[in-house]
């Protein structure tokens, strides 16, 4: 029973594509599934556009959107409805382009945005059995494709011939290029321990309960370090505050896609909202046991479930974080990502070798543990050093 | 150490968050339509113009002396002076606004009409919820729209209101008083008329007194 | 020679030669990001997914990224008036067909030539892994060695320019120009190894 609905979506499709003379199922099968993924995640860019303001107001206490319902009826849901005028209200707006711009690659780039953020999805396991491609290489094509974004927040910065725009692209590349690294780095360890770049294989690994915990990387030590390094690249990755430098309004406007208005603007915004999903489904595939229960007494529930709970989890955070912290400056940014994020990642390397080669030993908890606390703490030391906090001395203002 | 901070700061936000929904005196917002602040004492929105009595056409005080026209800053009053006269509330003959328009979309809220007005006739409302979806048309109040009860310029502004009852009280009994003294005093002029020339045509009554 | 292949060679084809005749630089470098993409395209047809994902992962994600770098820190003004052809384009051409047809020639006759088709081995990314551990562990080695000494040598340089320009005192302030920027991320990275 639990398993039927667990496999509900994989058995209708197996039934639909059934109807079908043998030539064409292959197609129809995985048009099927892309039609699927495309209509699940925009359906949660919609909500948690929602969310968000909803979040972001409680947090400094204030309501959040609260009337729009379902249409034509007094039905308020919470606001919940807010997402359906936003998305008319985008659609419907003039589409400018600026006379100077570059016209082709303007009306380019917020298609080439969007093709490596769904691509992406391909290979994430959403469930047992729920993955569009099997791909051995799994992790490299998605960090292969996620690479590609940045060439398309170049071509919205440069045709758009306006210095907020450039600027703003070149931050956002910076920035992209010095926290793939760290990105990179962390997912490393995972691929080290488990042996595959296969993401089904690496959900599989973390697919095991001992005294009904589940052997998600995350309750490890390196684990725990490689998903908190994975975390704060990834919301570099996906230009969340404290990292929005590329879009920070208050000092350039909205960044690379200041010129865009109407519907390639609301590409942009979908585009990097998948992005964010994408990589936090990355993110849960490694260190969170993908779409596996925490607890061996939760199985029962369908594994999709448990993903989607994972992600929107996740996205909380993502929230609750933006609510919280400032933007940083960007030589903290970069300081930030090549002094501590890359050493850490290294060593954290360093450390998921010690603790595969200590295999079945109890002594790994605590050597990787103090090795662990130990860089930190140092590394920490030395990022805070040169932080010349004291009182703030105005050159011109005075 | 690193990274302390940042946890702190994720409480105070998470403690927020939850209190939100537990406490409502966190949440400052009111949910306007729904729910209302009540209005200040002392609010002004924009202006209407006061009648006494019931009738709007008899009891607006205002004479149309266009004052208040010259004075609005960004010029929103439109004026049409009447070429017969009325009654006005103090008893003499005056004209009256045939015209007297507010374009609201213009107005200031800046009460200088009302500082001006000789004739306790412009004062300010409290209603703020004008919003229309003609605007044009629908920003631009007439004499109709503008006019209301001195009742209900007591009930918005009951000390504003009693003050210049005051004033017109005064008005109208100086006024009468010298209506009275002027009626004595023709009555004399009269009398002391009628007694040394008795003797011409009695048709010929005397002409009214010039004000 | 299925369909895909066609159209991947054909669009792999038409972007690099788009790359060369465009005059502005920068849709040089799109077009050139497409071709890459398209080779990478091939590989993957030809099966090979580790070669394709690193060729989009290097070449799309970073050399394209790089190039566009060099340009917008470099070029002045806009794009050219002057064709991007040279004067003896016409001779470029038949030298070069020259030269492809001998080389093809060559090729085709050498009894080096295998004369069947090797059957395929399975060179997956566990595969390539294990060789590189095992087998090529020296080369690869000695690349990491000169990779690192390439970076080194680069992080040197980038010093150099920062003590001429400003001293030292510039290397604390945060500096808000892309080249300080850069140098800062190399220092740092020196940092993070030594
Ligand atoms: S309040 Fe000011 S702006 Fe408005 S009508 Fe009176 S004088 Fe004019
Ligand atoms: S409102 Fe007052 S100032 Fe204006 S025309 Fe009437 S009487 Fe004169």
């Amino acid at each position: 029973m639990f398993n039927a609905l667990d496999q509900v979506f994989v058995n209708a499709l197996h039934w639909l594509v059934g109807f079908l003379p043998e030539a064409l199922r292959p197609l129809v099968s995985s048009l099927l599934a892309v039609a699927f993924v495309l209509m699940v995640f925009p359906g949660i860019f919609a909500i948690v556009t929602v969310i968000e303001r909803k979040g972001l107001g409680r947090i400094q206490n204030r309501y959040g959107p609260n009337r729009v319902g379902i249409p034509f009826t007094k039905i308020r849901l919470c606001g919940f409805g807010q997402f359906i005028p936003d998305g008319i209200k985008s659609l419907t707006k003039e589409d400018i382009v600026p006379r100077a711009a570059d016209k082709v690659v303007h009306f380019l780039a917020p298609v080439v945005m969007l093709i490596p953020v769904l691509l992406a999805y391909s290979v994430l396991p959403f469930g047992r059995n729920m993955t569009i491609t099997d791909y051995d290489a799994g992790l490299l094509f998605f960090f292969a494709v996620g690479g590609a974004v940045e060439i398309s927040v170049f071509m919205a910065g440069w045709s758009s011939h306006n210095k907020y725009s450039l600027l703003g692209a070149m931050r956002a590349i910076a920035q992209m290029v010095s926290y793939e690294i760290p990105l990179i780095l962390s997912a490393v360890t995972v691929v080290m321990i488990v042996g595959s770049l296969n993401l089904n294989n690496i959900v599989a690994a973390q697919n095991h309960y001992t005294f009904g915990i589940a052997h998600w990387h995350v309750f490890t030590p390196w684990g725990l370090l490689g998903f908190v390094l994975f975390f704060i690249a990834a919301l570099a990755e996906s230009n969340r505050t404290p990292f929005d430098l590329p879009e920070a309004e208050s000092e350039i406007i909205a960044g690379y896609f200041t010129e865009y208005s109407g519907f390639k603007f609301a590409l942009f915004f979908l585009g990097e909202y998948l992005g964010m999903f994408a990589i936090s489904g990355l993110g849960i595939t490694l260190f969170l046991g993908g779409w596996t229960a925490p607890f061996s007494f939760l199985i029962w529930v369908p594994s999709y479930v448990w993903f989607i709970s994972k992600l929107l989890g996740i996205i909380f955070v993502f929230i609750w974080i933006r609510g919280t912290l400032p933007r940083l400056r960007m030589d903290q940014l970069m300081n930030f990502a090549w002094k501590f994020m890359l050493p850490l990642a290294l060593i954290n390397i360093l450390i998921a070798g010690i603790w595969h080669f200590m295999d079945h030993d109890w002594l790994r908890w605590p050597v990787c543990s103090t090795l662990i606390v130990l860089a930190y703490v140092t590394l920490g030391r030395g990022l805070m050093q040169n932080q010349k906090l004291g009182k703030r001395i105005y050159r011109f203002a005075e | 150490m690193l990274g302390e901070q940042i946890i702190k700061g994720m409480a105070v936000t998470a403690k927020n968050f939850f209190a939100s929904y537990v406490s409502k005196d966190r949440l400052t917002t009111v949910q306007y339509p729904e729910e209302r602040l009540p209005q200040k004492h002392h609010t002004r929105q924009f202006p209407f113009l006061v009648y006494d009595g019931d009738d709007v056409q008899k009891g607006l005080r205002c004479v149309a002396c266009q004052i208040c026209e010259k004075e609005c800053p960004p010029k929103c009053i439109y004026i049409i002076k009447s070429k017969d006269k009325k009654v006005d509330y103090k008893g003499q003959m005056q004209v009256y606004p045939v015209t007297f328009d507010i374009d609201i979309s213009v107005c200031m809220s800046c009460q200088i009409c009302v500082e001006v007005c000789p004739f306790e006739s412009i004062k300010m409302n409290t209603e703020f919820e004008l919003s229309t979806d003609d605007r044009f048309g629908g920003l631009l109040l007439t004499k109709e729209q503008l006019a209301k009860p001195n009742s209900y310029y007591q009930k918005v502004h009951p000390e504003a209101a009693a003050e210049s009852d005051a004033v017109i009280a005064a008005e109208k009994a100086k006024a009468e008083a010298k209506a009275k003294a002027a009626a004595e005093a023709k009555a004399k002029a009269a009398a002391t008329v009628a007694e040394p020339a008795p003797s011409p045509a009695p048709a010929a009554t005397p002409p009214p007194a010039k004000p | 020679m299925t369909l895909s292949i066609i159209i991947t060679a054909i669009v792999t084809i038409l972007a690099a030669a788009t790359a060369m005749s465009l005059r502005n630089l920068v849709h040089s470098v799109l077009a050139l990001a497409v071709a890459f993409a398209g080779i990478a395209a091939f590989y993957l047809q030809l099966d090979a997914q580790f070669v394709g994902f690193a060729e989009i992962l290097v070449y799309v994600g970073a050399v394209a990224i790089l190039i566009v770098f060099a340009i917008l820190l470099t070029r002045s003004g806009e794009a050219p008036d002057q064709s991007v052809l040279g004067p003896g384009w016409f001779y470029g051409i038949i030298v070069s067909a020259l030269v492809f047809t001998a080389i093809g020639w060559a090729i085709l006759n050498s009894s080096a030539l295998p004369t069947e088709v090797p059957v395929a081995s399975d060179a997956t990314v566990k595969h390539i892994g294990e060789a590189l551990m095992t087998k090529y562990v020296l080369p690869l080695e000695i690349i990491g060695l000169v990779l690192t000494a390439a970076m080194i040598g680069a992080v040197l340089i980038a010093l150099r320019e920062v003590s001429t320009a400003g001293g030292s005192r510039r290397e604390s302030a945060p500096s808000e120009n892309l080249s300080g920027l850069t140098s800062t991320a190399t220092n740092s990275s020196l940092g993070g190894k030594a």
